[in-house]
C-alpha cells in the first residue's frame, strides 16, 4: 500500500494495457447511458466522415483512472480529475485497441499530503488524452 | 447553431437520481474497474449524473446545441466527497461560458451534484466542441 511520505515526483506508480473492444463499448454505452451510434455503428462513423468507431472519450477517461485506483488500494482517494481528449480511439469491428495507460507521480503537495498523478494514455504509439492529472487526497 | 448568448444561463435543478450499488458495479466493470465487494466507486460515474442536466440544454431551443456537431473536449470532476450507493443525487448546470474559435464554439458547463441534504457532493466541468455549419 503506498504511503504519501514515500511519493518522490517522477516515479511511475502504475503501468497496465486495456484491450478494447467492441464489447468493451457496447458494455460502456450500456452502463453509462451513451448511446450515440457512432461507439458502434461503422455505417454511422463512416456517415460523419470519422476513421471508424470510437471509444467514447469518458470510456478512456474511466480507463485511464483504473490503474492509479489499483495502485492506491484504499491508502488514497481521488479528489480532482482532469482530461483533454486529443485523439480518438479506433475500435476495430474484430479484434482490440490497445490502450497504454502509465501513471506518474507529477506534484507533492506536502502540506495537504496531496499528490498530482499524471496519466500517460496511448493508442497506436499516440497519446489520446492531453493533461489527463488526478489529484490524490492521502 | 450554438447561441453565445446562453452564457451564464442557469437550467432547473434536475429530479433525484438513486445511486444504485449494483449500478455503480456495472459501471466500475465497463470501465475495466474492480466489482468485488468494498469495490472504489468509479470517479468519472458522476457523467452519468451530469447526463441529465445536459439533456435539459439539448432539449432547450433556445441554446441552438446541435448534438450531431458536438465532440468532447476536455472534462473534469472536483469532488468533495466520493459517491455512496443510496445518495439521491440532484444536479444543476450553468453555462460558463461560450468561446468562438474558427468557426466552431467552445462551449463549457459547470454542472454541481447535491446530495439530499443539498451539500455539493461534486463539480462536473465539460467542455464540448460545437463545429461550425460549413466546418
Amino acid at each position: 500500500m503506498p504511503e504519501f511520505s514515500s511519493l518522490e515526483t517522477g516515479q511511475v506508480v502504475a503501468q497496465r494495457e486495456f484491450p478494447v473492444t467492441r464489447d468493451s463499448l457496447v458494455r460502456y454505452a450500456g452502463a453509462s447511458g451513451d448511446f450515440n451510434p457512432i461507439h458502434y455503428r461503422d455505417d454511422v462513423a463512416s456517415q460523419v466522415g470519422l476513421p471508424g468507431v470510437l471509444a467514447h472519450g469518458m470510456l478512456t477517461m474511466g480507463i485511464s483512472i483504473q490503474p492509479v485506483i489499483s495502485w492506491l488500494s484504499g491508502s488514497g482517494e481521488v479528489v480532482d480529475y482532469s482530461v483533454r481528449f486529443t485523439k480518438p480511439v479506433v475500435v476495430p469491428a474484430s479484434g482490440e485497441a490497445l490502450v497504454n495507460v502509465v501513471a506518474t507521480v507529477a506534484a507533492l503537495d506536502e502540506e495537504n499530503s496531496k499528490a498530482r498523478i499524471d496519466l500517460t494514455t496511448s493508442f497506436e504509439g499516440n497519446t489520446v488524452l492531453g493533461k489527463a492529472q488526478a489529484w490524490v487526497q492521502f | 447553431m450554438l447561441n453565445p448568448e446562453i452564457q451564464g444561463k442557469r437550467y432547473p435543478r434536475t429530479r433525484p437520481y438513486t445511486v444504485g450499488l449494483e449500478k455503480l458495479r456495472e459501471f466500475s466493470a465497463a470501465t475495466f474497474g474492480n466489482t468485488a465487494d468494498g469495490f472504489v466507486v468509479p470517479p468519472t460515474f458522476p457523467i452519468a449524473i451530469q447526463e441529465h442536466s445536459l439533456s435539459l440544454v439539448i432539449a432547450d431551443p433556445e441554446a441552438g446545441l446541435d448534438f450531431s456537431r458536438v465532440v468532447h473536449g476536455e472534462q473534469r470532476f472536483i469532488y468533495e466527497r466520493q459517491l455512496v450507493p443510496g445518495d439521491e443525487l440532484t444536479s444543476e448546470l450553468e453555462v460558463a461560458s461560450v468561446k468562438s474559435l474558427g468557426g466552431n464554439h467552445m462551449v463549457t458547463f459547470n454542472t454541481e451534484i447535491f446530495d439530499k441534504q443539498d451539500k455539493l457532493v461534486c463539480t462536473a466541468i465539460s467542455t464540448l466542441v460545437v463545429r461550425g455549419e460549413d466546418a
